[in-house]
């Protein structure tokens, strides 16, 4: 579904990305892991059109997407929840909610949309009406999960959802991933939190330096020794 | 007694007058962080076309409303799409003010070079005719004013909750990295405000045109007082635009009368420089510089 061929990437001249490639296929959880400064949420941001490779080649559903724009990549069905929630903070909930399905293709079904995801954030619903900005930081997040799902993309990415939350509300995070795969949108997760996330992926990337140098099943990532000293600490 | 009223209602007036100056100001500026200073400039090159419409082809003043409004919506996309855009990456915001400030010059320039430096009088068909309420009276033109403030401050603000293109350009000036996120054109959107606020000038050049002389430097006549308006109002706030804008009229119209009609402009810029030394924010903008929060 999405191909990620040899791309360099980065910010101006700092060059980050060296020569990745990682490709998701339909319907499957997949997580990329590594350090901080790895280079994992710059993949994130480049495959979402926010920045564009210096070489390389992004394909999704066999359209070449390397040189889109962020909003048209959008359009094409792939949607970033971004870390740190990002959300519109003098907007009301369901503001932020409706700007959530901004793109043609969810436009026209956003009422059933918001019911749907609604049900799957009780919580959300009971603060439908205050502003963003006065919500928890736990609140918040499922705010911005429940306006990537709006958009009703094929491909939904997640950019550290657990990053500074309670414990339980990282549980009900990764439940919610779980729950958005079972529906059949597929999954690209970036976290830290790097035990949780190989449980519910099926593939795992392990990025150092710009570069990727493990490529494993989730399960044999759990089991490799290396990754369990370096990112599971045991 | 009499006097007094009729003094409060020619600031209510004036406060119609700079509000309607205004609100196209504080739209830019709110949602595209620049200050453009080329917003006199605007509204004098609407009231010249009002004028020219309006003497050539015989019609009433508010005639030329087809014709402005488009004109000045087309001006502002432009400056925004050829002046802005290509200075937004740059790292001085600075630079935008410079550019908007030359082509405030460029466009006074023009003026002189196509209608010279007389003075421009738009016929009034009416609109300078008095109406009177017992003793007090008021200018048609400047009723009508006072009404087209208030249905555009309404008219925008249902524009910007109940919309979809609305509700982005107010997600694009609180988050603008996240708007884009949601799969919008940013750049569509700063096009389309900066047109929308040149659009609001051009409503106003129309309404002002058959009350006030038109020259080429009419626009910093209005738009030194637009800008006290707006700081007042909370730097992009539209509502708080209005409001500030009737306070400016009042504190003009009572100044000119009691201390003196040399000074009103002392009193409203002491009263500009006061606000941004105690409340920086405005009166009514005070989460303007907490919009990164979330």
């Amino acid at each position: 579904m999405l191909t990620v061929e040899n791309i360099h990437a980065g910010y101006g001249p700092t060059s980050i990305l060296q020569d990745v490639s990682l490709d998701v296929k339909e319907g499957e959880i997949v997580t990329i892991v590594g350090a901080n400064g790895a280079g994992k949420t710059t993949t994130l941001r480049t495959i979402a059109g926010l920045i564009t490779p210096t070489s390389g080649r992004i394909t999704f559903c066999g359209e070449d997407i390397t040189r889109l724009r962020g909003d048209q990549v959008v359009d094409r069905g792939i949607t970033l929840i971004p870390e740190g929630r990002q959300l519109f903070p003098d907007m009301t909930v369901r503001e932020n909610l409706l700007m959530g399905a901004y793109r043609r293709a969810a436009r026209d079904f956003q009422d059933e949309r918001l019911e749907e995801v609604l049900d799957i954030f009780p919580r959300v619903r009971e603060r439908l009406h205050q502003t963003a900005s006065s919500l928890s930081g736990g609140e918040q997040q499922m705010v911005a999960i429940a306006r990537g799902m709006m958009a009703n993309p094929r491909l939904l990415m997640f950019d550290e959802p657990s990053l500074g939350l309670a414990p339980i509300i990282v549980s009900q995070v990764f439940e919610v991933v779980q729950q958005i795969a079972a529906k059949g949108t597929t999954v690209l997760i970036v976290e830290q939190n790097v035990y949780s996330t190989l449980k519910v992926a099926q593939r795992g990337y392990v990025l150092e330096n710009g570069r990727v140098v493990i490529s494993e099943s989730a399960e044999d990532l759990l089991q490799d020794d290396y990754v369990r000293q370096a990112y599971l600490g045991i | 007694m009499t006097t007094f009223l009729q003094i409060l209602l020619n600031g209510l007036m004036l406060g119609g007058l700079f509000a309607i100056v205004s609100i196209g100001l504080t739209l830019i500026f709110g949602i595209i962080k620049v200050v453009n200073f080329a917003h006199g400039e605007f509204l004098m090159g609407g009231m010249f076309i009002t004028w020219l419409i309006t003497t050539q082809m015989g019609l009433h003043p508010y005639a030329a409303v087809i014709v402005v409004v488009p004109v000045l919506f087309v001006m502002g996309a432009l400056t925004q799409r050829l002046l802005i855009q290509p200075l937004m990456s740059a790292r001085d915001d600075h630079i935008q003010i410079f550019a908007t400030v030359g082509l405030s010059t460029a466009l006074i320039n023009l003026a002189l070079l196509i209608f010279g430096a007389d003075i421009a009088n738009t016929p009034p068909h009416g609109l300078r005719a008095p109406l009177e309420f017992g003793e007090l009276r008021l200018l048609t033109g400047q009723v009508m004013i006072f009404g087209a403030a208030i249905v555009l401050v309404i008219g925008l603000e249902l524009f910007l909750k109940y919309t979809q293109t609305g509700r982005a350009i107010r997600a694009v000036a609180q988050n603008r990295g996240a708007a884009e996120l949601m799969g919008i054109n940013v750049n569509h959107i700063y096009v389309l405000t900066f047109g929308l606020g040149a659009a609001c000038v051009g409503l106003a050049a129309v309404l002002i045109a058959p009350l006030y002389p038109t020259s080429s430097n009419i626009g910093t006549y209005f738009v030194l007082t637009a800008f006290v308006v707006v700081v007042l109002g909370g730097l992009g706030s539209i509502p708080g635009a209005f409001l500030g804008a009737l306070i400016i009229g009042e504190v003009d119209a009572l100044s000119g009368y009691y201390i003196g009609s040399d000074l009103r402009e002392a009193v409203v810029f002491g009263l500009f420089l006061l606000i941004l030394i105690l409340r920086p924010s405005g009166l009514f903008g005070a989460r303007q510089n907490l919009s990164h929060l979330s």
